[in-house]
């Protein structure tokens, strides 16, 4: 071997040394404020648990979390549950992607076009001050109660905070960036593809997962207002039954598959995004 | 970190080529010859009714290197992006190769003060930004000229300031520009790695032979790196002064030297 190569060797060793483990780019997970943060909440579970179980409380309106546990148990186990799960799931879903995509095709004509925010942005801008539930009744009546009118609901509280999310993450694009790729020559499809989305996609992320977070509150709404399935009939059907444990099953299932659903759009955003945890690790 | 087989990589002799030392202008022989000549012929621009730029008329031979210095806002960053195209010019015409050209330009490149890296692409990517076939090789290639071979596979926020400049010269010089602009890209520097990219700038101006055009606030940066410097003051070019002196005899405090930046300061 050369004297060349063996130093080329010995620098790119140096270099994989150097770019090896960034202490600040891999924190170690830190479980305490985690545990800390689960005290108050733990704590009071088992104090009001050991309250009923003493008789000197009778959980009657807010049953204890083991008799919870237990309903939750049978409703999974008796397969009572998962309909109704999946109903929830369905609606949420296909709501989220109607106004998920019309909310990002939405903002992107409105970053692109002065035209479009001119002519269109105003009237989007009003609707979204109606607090969206006042939509209901109008919808049932339009769309009658069964899911056309749940789905549009819920595609409506996705809708606003998407195309927000995505007007203001386009026209806050770093305009420098997109210069050096007109300069390169880069095709409007790349220019799109290599720049304006990795740029806006923090953002869009962001969006989503707000959206996504309203299309779980208006799914109650809408079930609420009547179905024969779902999560939210659970919720009516504890109050009208007076099955408080039922009400906080649903509700703990509520908390679950929205947190789930989170969790999925951060994990399919997150190869894209390494380059931004490396780049606010290193700041 | 810098390899240090970079830092001797400028040293290296000049190319035989080059004509240094005989004190004449004009079309430059050295490198690959590709440097391309650039022409204004009364060039204007204004942004509403404010005139920066008032009639430009000068030809910068193929394969020069020339300096733009001048005021703070008195427009040389607005003469740059009329030469890459970004902006279009009110008046007058811009002439590459001897041919008005309108538009972006394929063979002009643009170094700016920030290095502009995409920060959600790693080093090579970056360089090749224009991917095209082969690529990856090609732009391997001229991150190995600027010194930062391995590198390529970081993200560009680990990397130094001069590090990133070097990086952005790599990408500005991957597809073999005729003309490379560069609008101050040295000013944030400090005074060591400055040095190390004069150094650099001018190896690779001499190995590719395109046509340079340098603006800087620095008359000693100036009169250091170039063949000729232009005085932009009023929109006009108030001066155009040949450096006349082989750029190994242009150490700090040749008197010729000094003789020139006073004149340049005065111009300016
Ligand atoms: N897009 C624009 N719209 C309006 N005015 C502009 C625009 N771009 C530049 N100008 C004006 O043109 C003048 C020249 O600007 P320019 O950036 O070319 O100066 P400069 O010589 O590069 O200055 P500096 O040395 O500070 O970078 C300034 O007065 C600036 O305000
Ligand atoms: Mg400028």
């Amino acid at each position: 071997m050369t004297a060349e190569a063996t130093a080329g060797l010995e620098n790119s060793a140096l270099a994989i040394a150097a770019a090896g483990p960034r202490p600040w780019s891999l924190p170690r997970p830190d479980w305490r404020p985690l545990l800390l943060g689960l005290g108050l909440p733990v704590a009071a579970a088992l104090a009001w648990e050991a309250l009923v179980r003493s008789g000197l409380a009778t959980g009657r309106l807010l049953p204890p979390p083991s008799r919870i546990a237990v309903t939750l148990w049978k409703l999974a186990r008796t397969g009572e549950l998962w309909p109704h799960v999946g109903a929830t799931s369905g609606r949420v879903g296909l709501g989220f992607v109607l106004g998920g995509v019309a909310g990002i095709l939405s903002g992107l004509a409105a970053s692109y076009s002065p035209l479009f925010r001119r002519l269109v942005d105003p009237t989007l801008q009003g609707l979204r001050a109606i607090p969206s539930l006042a939509w209901v009744p109008l919808f049932l009546l339009w769309l009658g109660i069964f899911e056309t009118s749940k789905v549009a609901l819920i595609a409506v509280g996705v809708f606003f905070p998407v195309y927000l999310g995505v007007m203001g993450a386009v026209l806050g694009v770093d305009r420098k960036l997109v210069e050096v790729g007109r300069i390169h020559r880069l095709s409007g499809l790349d220019l799109a593809r290599r720049i304006l989305l990795p740029a806006i996609l923090p953002a869009l992320v962001v969006a989503l997962r707000t959206g996504l977070g309203l299309g779980w509150m208006f799914v109650v709404a809408a079930e609420y207002m009547g179905a024969s399935e779902g999560i939210g009939y659970l919720l009516v059907d504890g109050q009208q039954l007076g099955k408080p444990d039922q009400i906080i099953a649903a509700i703990l299932v509520f908390a679950l598959l929205g947190k789930v659903a989170d969790a999925a759009i951060v994990a399919l955003a997150t190869p894209a995004l390494r380059w931004q945890d490396a780049y606010q690790g290193g700041r | 970190m810098v390899p240090l087989r970079a830092v001797t990589d400028f040293e290296e002799p000049a190319p035989a080529t080059c004509r240094e030392g005989t004190g004449e202008q004009g079309a430059g022989t050295h490198g690959t010859g590709k440097g391309l000549e650039l022409a204004f012929d009364g060039v204007t621009k204004a942004f509403g009714d404010v005139g920066v730029l008032r009639g430009l008329d000068l030809v910068i031979p193929a394969g020069q290197f020339v300096a733009v210095v001048g005021r703070s806002g008195g427009g040389k960053t607005t003469l740059m992006r009329l030469i890459a195209g970004l902006d279009g010019p009110t008046g007058g015409t811009i002439r590459i190769a001897g041919t008005a050209r309108r538009g972006l330009q394929p063979d002009v490149r643009l170094l700016f003060q920030d290095a502009r890296l995409l920060p959600w692409q790693r080093v090579l990517s970056n360089v090749g930004i224009a991917r095209g076939p082969g690529w990856k090789a090609r732009a391997q290639a001229l991150l190995a000229e600027v010194g930062l071979a391995d590198r390529a596979g970081d993200w560009p926020y680990v990397l130094s300031g001069g590090q990133k400049q070097r990086v952005a010269l790599a990408r500005a010089l991957v597809t073999e520009p005729g003309i490379l602009l560069l609008d101050e890209p040295f000013g944030a520097l400090d005074a060591l790695t400055r040095g190390d990219m004069h150094r650099l700038l001018t190896k690779v101006w001499r190995q590719h032979g395109f046509t340079a055009v340098l603006i800087t606030h620095d008359v000693a940066e100036a009169v250091a790196l170039a063949d000729r410097v232009l005085v932009l003051r009023d929109g006009v070019i108030a001066d155009d002064v040949a450096i006349d002196l082989p750029r190994a005899a242009r150490a700090a405090g040749a008197p010729r030297l000094a003789e020139l930046e006073r004149r340049i300061l005065n111009a300016v």
